[in-house]
């Protein structure tokens, strides 16, 4: 079988050891850094995230499987550094002050990277003004926020006004997210975007940045 | 007070209490508090809550310790006041119900991912659960509530039967819907989580929070159809939405009223609510069963 479809698919079964190992198969064969990540672990990942999002899958697997990735990803990460292979963009990410859900953030992010992109993970019950210090700090261009908490909207409109007092909006774009958060939410307190799941956090934010 | 599960067994339908959480935050609950610290620093606030609910009709009153589980508490560096809180928390209803309604101990996930697929082990599970039920001995009743992994609910089951094997033990989960049927996201079904809990030691077995009333009949349905044990149900007020700021869960407590006739011919045998209902919800409820 072709190796990165082998690789995509231990990955979907959740195998770590077996990703690991052919993986390093993969570089010691010569193939481009690149290619093992996006047509084996992202190309796994990516149906992985779309089989969670139709609910043929659940949690425990999209976890397994995140982990099988990380051990694609920890082989290649200094091939990447030696190779500067450019980021397709940096992200902060947090659940926002009030919260301590962090289990979709959790997943947003690790899809993220599978995706190619640079995290700022903040973690959860993150201040309004340490999203946008991070993000001006870090030179992030998407500020993703999450909750599962309805009573915490008023902290992810604060991030947003900050952002906006700052003059920052043509720089930093804000997605929002969770349970409760839907598309007219995220358009009455004037966030960019609204992903309604993990999978499609991701396509969103890709759109944003345009890769 | 007859015990609750002779009253479930002679086929009595019971009306539960409905949220705690936004009520708190219509009492001035700042965001970012701990919701559990409330108890040590606003008990007359908790007393206040479920007085009104009292007057409205529930014959459960539930204590706010849905994140008091040492494990839970650890995110806000509280976890060495977790006997303090819980045993508080009883004390403060104990003394509302007076006799009345049961006092009902609200235990929720601890916010931590079982392994393989996770890093918490079963035994820390366990253990802090444990830590939670003795101090909740008060209780006349513990509602292990909102789980979506079956695996932690049954380590809380067998937690709370171990700690106080005298007192009823109500289990639900939170479910949402797929293309087949409903699920947690952990992957468990109405079916298996009914199974599960009761093989663990559960009396009543159920479903809360959720996707609205609607669906929380279905599922009322779903566990009827699995069992012959009483079923508890905690809908919410639907799905929230902001309003000019404010947020807003659009189920009215004359909808409630309208389903609870559908609720009880689904199953139910206790009805209370989850998050966004108020005791007008309860009240409404109420109405109905009598």
């Amino acid at each position: 079988m072709d190796l990165l479809k082998e690789i995509s698919e231990s990955l979907q079964k959740g195998d770590d050891a077996k990703v690991g190992e052919l993986t390093q198969k993969a570089i010691d064969e010569g193939m481009e850094p690149k290619v093992i990540l996006d047509d084996g672990l992202i190309a796994g990942m990516n149906v992985i995230g779309k089989r969670f999002r139709d609910h043929e899958i659940f949690l425990p697997h999209v976890l397994l499987s995140a982990r099988a990735m990380y051990a694609g990803m920890d082989l290649l990460r200094p091939l990447f550094l030696r190779d500067e292979v450019p980021s397709a963009g940096k992200v902060v990410l947090g659940t926002v002050q009030g919260d301590l859900h962090d289990i979709g953030k959790n997943l947003v992010g690790i899809m993220l990277k599978g995706a190619g992109f640079e995290i700022v993970d903040l973690g959860k019950d993150v201040a309004p003004e340490v999203f946008v210090d991070t993000a001006e700090k870090e030179g992030a261009s998407i500020i993703g926020m999450s909750t599962l908490l309805t009573t915490t909207a008023p902290g992810m409109v604060r991030v947003i006004e900050i952002i906006n007092e700052r003059g920052l909006g043509d720089k930093i774009k804000t997605i929002v997210g969770g349970a409760p958060v839907s598309q007219d939410m995220a358009d009455t307190i004037g966030a960019d975007a609204y992903g309604y799941d993990a999978a499609n956090a991701v396509e969103t934010i890709k759109e944003m940045v345009g890769v | 007070m007859k015990p609750l599960l002779e009253r479930l067994q002679s086929g009595e339908i019971l009306v539960g209490d409905g949220a705690i959480g936004s009520m708190l935050i219509a009492h001035g609950l700042e965001s970012g508090q701990c919701p559990d610290l409330i108890t040590l620093e606003a008990p007359e606030v908790l007393a206040a809550i479920g007085r009104q609910y009292l007057e409205a009709g529930s014959e459960l009153l539930t204590t706010n310790t849905f994140g008091a589980s040492p494990l839970k508490l650890a995110d806000y560096g509280l976890d060495d006041k977790a006997e303090e809180i819980n045993r508080n928390a009883v004390a403060i209803l104990r003394e509302v119900a007076a006799g009345e309604a049961y006092v009902s101990a609200s235990c929720g996930p601890s916010g931590c991912i079982l392994e393989p697929y996770g890093d918490t082990s079963e035994e820390a599970v366990y253990t802090s659960f444990e830590r939670q039920m003795s101090a909740l001995s008060d209780v006349d009743v513990i509602c292990i509530e909102t789980m979506s992994d079956l695996r932690e609910a049954t380590l809380a089951v067998r937690a709370a039967k171990a700690v106080q094997p005298d007192k009823p033990v109500l289990a639900t989960m939170t479910f949402d819907e797929t293309p087949r049927g409903f699920f947690t996201i952990m992957g468990t079904s109405v079916a298996d989580a009914c199974a599960g809990l009761l093989e663990a030691g559960a009396d009543v077995v159920g479903s809360n929070c959720g996707n609205g009333l609607e669906k929380m009949i279905e599922i009322a349905a779903d566990f009827r159809a699995a069992t012959a044990s009483p079923v508890l149900i905690q809908s919410n007020a639907g799905q929230p939405v902001l309003e000019k700021g404010v947020v807003h869960y659009p189920e009215s407590p004359d909808f409630f009223a309208e389903h609870t006739p559908d609720m009880i011919a689904a199953g139910a045998s206790i009805i209370g609510g989850c998050c966004g209902t108020t005791p007008d919800h309860i009240r409404a409820v109420r109405k109905v069963i009598q």
